[in-house]
């Protein structure tokens, strides 16, 4: 037996499935429209915009998300200053946690102000402090901050997985896959809430029809590294043998995976593609975080 | 800068009287569970089950039965390890976890934040939230009590001095001894983590068993957290790489999109 099954669980449940499913739709989406805005052309500038928009909402709604999963909400600062000796930095870089919470509000700085950006080039900014922000944010160094914030994007996709792993928890500690797994999930759901969302501001099909082609390639990866995941656990594996071997299998693999890849190539409608990549991409949250959780030591202990 | 200090359980001579159980609730003041309405268990006289954030020391009943007359009770005093490399304060984003001049692990109540990452990070399952103060909490070893020259309160009421308290380096001859006593006397008795030199640079709290680890729930190689980071943070790197290069491939600005040729990203 892994010597994980003697840890406690944390009870990272809804708050925290979610906080990792948005988090990595905002940080693939951003890394997307990062790319997409330094080597993409000016026809693609609504799906770049799109992505910045989808960042920034997401990294705020991120922030409030753990914030509210605490114990004590309003320490939430704790893991950014030394409580006991502010100004004094908190931060610990081998502590995915601590680095985590340093690189949610540095990506949500860079998305928000990427997003303004795309706002104010649209000429859809009303609050005159808003549109003179977004106003700096153009040429350049919108292209510099975008940069940045993809780059964050895909870090904050990823290194939820890292946090996982960095654990003592049966599934979470026993392979060191889940990072690169939330990576390319990360990437997956990123292009599929741009292929949904890009449209109403304007996308043209051929750049849809391109977000679609990574999309597929991003989900082949995503299945071989789940393939990985899962070989990787060894022993463990019988954790699956119930109802979230069943969510990974069906909903994960057949639904999330399979399903919306022999939708793209049949060439069907996209969205519906894509909806099925969020819902897989948020079962795998479910899946893998729930699958641990629901582990508890005193029954191991006792043999049952 | 006081010796380290910790604990010296002797599985062997534990009654299962509860007594350190008791003495912690009530010197910690710890809340009962449930207003005090307590579910039992109902397949082992154990009810308390688990360490967690209002029982920071748990007798462990460990029932090995074949038939009615045929078994023996093991018991252990369960706490936290004290370990000399921690995993909770390896993980812990706020600081609240601390070293103390006894080499003891504490977690200070007034810093912690409630995020609950040492409670996946403690390969022992020892830490869980306080549901009165919505901090993780656990075993400070009774860090007031050092304090002021006096010993822990579940080793001073412990009645049979299963739980030794004192210095690690004289606790560790003393439980050589006991060791090599019940050895002659041919019961299989070993120390767990009494090594400095194994696993977690050995327990500031540590165990003499006479069965497996795993039988009193312990892990038999418990290890650091951070075990993992190196080589997930690489797989992330690597999967980030090549995801990057299929987005640059696929999403750049292509010249036969501009001719309107028919490309990969043509329209479709
Ligand atoms: S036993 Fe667990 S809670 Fe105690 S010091 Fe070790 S890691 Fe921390």
């Amino acid at each position: 037996m892994s010597d994980t099954f003697f840890s406690g669980a944390p009870h990272w449940t809804w708050f925290i499935i979610l906080y990792f499913f948005v988090g990595g739709i905002a940080g693939g989406a951003c890394f997307l429209a990062a790319v997409v805005d330094w080597f993409g052309g000016p026809e693609d500038r609504p799906v770049v915009r799109t992505g910045y928009s989808v960042a920034a909402w997401g990294a705020i709604l991120s922030g409030a998300l753990l914030t509210i999963d605490l114990g004590r909400p309003l320490r939430f600062w704790h893991m950014l200053f030394q409580s006991a000796n502010v100004p004094a930095l908190m931060f610990k870089g081998w502590s995915p946690i601590s680095f985590g919470a340093w690189a949610i509000l540095l990506f949500g700085l860079f998305a928000v102000l990427s997003a303004l950006g795309g706002a104010a080039e649209e000429g859809r900014l009303h609050n005159p402090a808003l549109r003179a922000v977004g106003g700096v944010v153009q040429g350049g160094l919108a292209k510099v901050v975008g940069g940045v914030a993809g780059l964050l994007g895909i870090f904050i996709a990823g290194y939820t997985g890292i946090l996982l792993s960095v654990t003592n928890r049966p599934i979470w500690a026993d392979s060191p896959w889940l990072g690169a797994l939330f990576v390319a999930s990360g990437a997956s759901t990123g292009a599929a809430a741009l292929i949904l969302l890009a449209p109403g501001r304007g996308a043209t099909e051929q750049s849809l029809a391109r977000l679609s082609a990574f999309d597929t390639k991003a989900l082949v990866v995503e299945l071989l590294v789940l393939v990985l995941f899962v070989a990787s656990l060894g022993s463990v594996n019988r954790v699956w043998i119930g109802f979230w071997g069943l969510v990974l299998l069906v909903g994960v693999v057949g639904l999330g995976i399979v399903a919306p890849l022999r939708l793209h190539l049949q060439r069907r409608p996209l969205a519906s593609a894509a909806k099925l990549v969020l819902l897989g991409g948020f079962l795998l949250r479910v899946a893998t975080i729930l699958a641990s959780e629901g582990i508890e030591r005193y029954r191991v202990a006792a043999g049952m | 800068m006081p010796e380290p200090m910790g604990f010296f359980t002797d599985t062997t001579v534990c009654i299962g009287c509860k007594a350190c159980e008791v003495a912690c609730k009530e010197w910690n003041q710890l809340p009962a569970e449930n207003g005090g309405i307590r579910e039992l268990s109902g397949d082992s006289y154990d009810n308390t089950r688990r360490l967690d954030g209002i029982h920071w020391r748990h007798v462990r009943f460990i029932e090995q039965f074949k038939g009615p007359y045929d078994g023996r009770w093991l018991m252990m005093s369960d706490v936290c390890k004290h370990c000399v490399q921690a995993g909770c304060l390896e993980v812990c984003p706020t600081g609240a976890i601390i070293r103390t001049e006894f080499d003891t692990v504490v977690i200070q109540s007034d810093v912690c934040n409630g995020c609950r990452a040492c409670i996946a990070a403690c390969p022992f399952g020892v830490i869980d939230i306080n549901p009165v103060s919505g901090t993780a909490q656990k075993c400070t070893l009774c860090y007031d009590r050092l304090k002021v020259g006096l010993e822990p309160a579940c080793s001073k009421a412990c009645p049979t001095d299963s739980i030794q308290f004192g210095a690690i380096t004289e606790l560790r001859t003393r439980a050589q001894k006991r060791v090599d006593q019940l050895k002659s006397q041919g019961v299989k008795a070993e120390l767990y983590g009494a090594d400095p030199n194994g696993a977690l640079g050995g327990l500031n709290s540590f165990y003499l068993l006479v069965d497996q680890p795993e039988v009193y729930g312990l892990p038999r190689d418990p290890q650091l957290p951070t075990r993992n980071l190196a080589m997930s943070s690489s797989l992330s790197v690597a999967s980030a790489a090549v995801l990057g290069v299929l987005a640059l491939v696929g999403l750049r600005k292509r010249r036969m999109d501009d001719m309107g040729g028919p490309g990969e990203g043509g329209s479709n």
